[in-house]
């Protein structure tokens, strides 16, 4: 399997933010378009896990449907878990990561670029996906839109954190299931406020403050998680 | 001054330092205690709507209360450790993590005791509850990220940037409450408007200070071990080991 | 004295939360303990062999 060219280029520009970003952006999106069947094989894992709930326990109607915003945001948290490695280990592995640290580019810069290209890979294919298996839930209409609103927003607050503990994870034993002890109770917020949207706009109570609070966490989000996972990368590398 | 505080970051100079202070904590923690747990179980008087079960809340609020302060202290040593590069700040946000999570398990109990008699049952997924379950993974998480790395000061590093990852989850608990209408009652304790007997304050305070300094307490002796393991090898931890018995 | 046990029926919750927590105490106290006395061990065979090389005959310490 061939690799990307290893080192960014030169840039003496002191405004290389945005360069970098989408240098990154470019780079990891070509390496994972290339292997377009893990990318299909991961969104497989999610219908999978989602079509799995009503069979352990109940296809009633009333039932699936409350369950539904709940079942598909787990899922989505699971997903993600399991597309981080992709974020820095195969990089780290073959001494790319640390190549790519060196470049004029802030590291903070390219890692966010990483992680926008996780998401546009892992994260919005499922937010927009769940709509569709919200049918499966006897979800209706407005559920629906809500659900992929929450989704939207919440997704890349979940690429996001889950860099950095990807970051902070490589190299390790164990690395796996220390990654889902670690970012597991992080992503809970994000599934209360994103579950809760659809049951507040259920309720007649709309959906509009969980939306504006995941909406702030992810503004949150993208301001530090850059700056943290950029951190523990240095940390894993030095 | 600043002189002193720079000599003072080094673990050899801290550790007497360190074990002259326990007493100082222990002690009246000790002290705190006692006159907490008689106001609790005997001097303060019967709730007028949950009866004597009420009495859990001299434990359950103070070591709520601990669980999320520790955490903050832990994260501000972390941070300290990542900004001065001080072994000592990594060691003492090292030795706060399992007395954090130890507060954090009582809450929990307690907390369960408390709501099966008051509400019915022993776990209701309520918001503050289900907050503190989520810090103590954060506390084990920090643990478990110490353990699975073997250098030591990757390890500093790594468990630093977790729990100020983690510390931003801490105000999202004490403002859950607000946020949320659910079984659980509101922040107990406000200035100026507070819904309960003076005698049921004043215990809780000092139940508050019994679990603070306590903490204080062990979390120094837990630094000092720490620093005898990691420092192992070094002149004075050598000098100390042989005069000891 | 009775009536201070019962605590007004609520006994066994009242009781089991204070008793928990005593138990979680003393046993940390305990542990905390225990660390100290391993690492002062480590820590002097540590410096027993870093001090005092030994010598060809391995004479005793």
């Amino acid at each position: 399997m061939t690799r990307e060219a290893d080192s960014p280029p030169v840039s003496t520009a002191a405004g290389a933010v945005l360069p970098g970003v989408r240098w990154a952006l470019v780079r990891d999106l070509r390496i994972a378009l290339r292997s377009r069947s893990e990318l299909a094989v991961q969104l497989l894992f999610y219908v999978i896990v989602v079509a799995l709930f009503p069979l352990s326990t109940t296809p009633e109607r009333n039932l699936l449907s409350t369950m539904g915003p709940g079942v598909l945001w787990v899922a989505a948290l699971l997903a993600s878990l399991l597309s981080l490695p992709r974020l820095f280990a195969a990089d780290y592995a073959d001494g790319t990561l640390e190549q790519i640290a060196l470049s004029p580019y802030p590291l903070e810069a390219l890692v966010s670029g990483k992680i926008l290209a996780h998401w546009l890979t892992t994260g919005l294919p499922v937010a927009l996906l769940a709509p569709l298996l919200g049918v499966q839930y006897q979800m209706d209409g407005e559920s629906l839109a809500v659900l992929a609103a929450a989704l939207l927003i919440g997704t890349p607050i979940l690429s996001l954190l889950g860099a950095i503990g990807a970051a902070l994870t490589l190299g390790l034993r164990a690395g796996g299931s220390l990654l889902a002890l670690l970012i597991l109770p992080l992503y809970v917020p994000v599934l209360i406020f994103g579950a809760g949207s659809v049951d507040a706009a259920r309720s007649g109570l709309g959906a509009t403050a969980n939306l504006s609070l995941l909406t702030a966490g992810l503004i949150i989000a993208v301001v530090g998680a850059p700056f943290a996972a950029a951190t523990a990368v240095r940390i894993a590398l030095d | 001054m600043t002189l002193n505080w720079f000599r003072l970051a080094s673990p050899a100079t801290f550790y007497p330092v360190a074990g002259k202070l326990i007493p100082w904590f222990a002690w009246p923690a000790a002290l705190l205690a006692c006159v907490g747990v008689a106001l609790g179980l005997a001097g303060a008087p019967t709730d007028f709507q949950q009866g004597d079960a009420y009495r859990i809340i001299f434990i359950h609020v103070p070591s709520a209360w601990l669980s999320m302060f520790l955490y903050l202290v832990m994260a501000f040593w972390g941070a300290m450790s990542l900004g001065f590069n001080t072994r000592l700040s990594a060691m003492m946000a090292q030795a706060i993590a399992p007395t954090g999570a130890l507060m954090t398990f009582i809450a929990l109990v307690t907390g369960s005791f408390w709501g099966r008699p008051t509400w019915g049952t022993y776990w209701a997924w309520d918001a503050r509850m289900t907050s503190e379950l989520i810090l103590l993974f954060l506390y084990l998480g920090v643990i478990a990220l110490r353990s699975a790395i073997d250098d030591p000061r990757r390890a500093d590093r790594a468990c630093a940037v977790l729990s100020l990852t983690g510390a931003i989850n801490v105000p999202i608990i004490y403002y859950s409450v607000k946020w949320w209408n659910t079984l659980h009652q509101g922040a107990s304790v406000r200035p100026g408007e507070s819904k309960m007997a003076t005698v049921m304050l004043v215990g809780m305070l000092i139940m508050s200070f019994a679990a603070w300094f306590y903490s204080i307490a062990v979390t120094l002796h837990r630094a000092r071990s720490i620093m005898l393991e990691r420092e192992s090898g070094s002149a004075w931890v050598n000098a100390l080991a042989e005069t000891r018995p | 004295m009775n009536e201070f046990f019962a605590m007004g029926g609520y006994g066994f919750y009242v009781w089991s939360a204070y008793g928990v927590t005593a138990v979680v105490i003393v046993a940390e106290i305990v542990a905390v303990r225990a660390r100290r006395r391993a690492a002062l061990l480590h820590a002097r065979i540590a410096g027993s062999d870093d001090a005092r090389p030994a010598a060809p005959t391995g004479s005793v310490r």
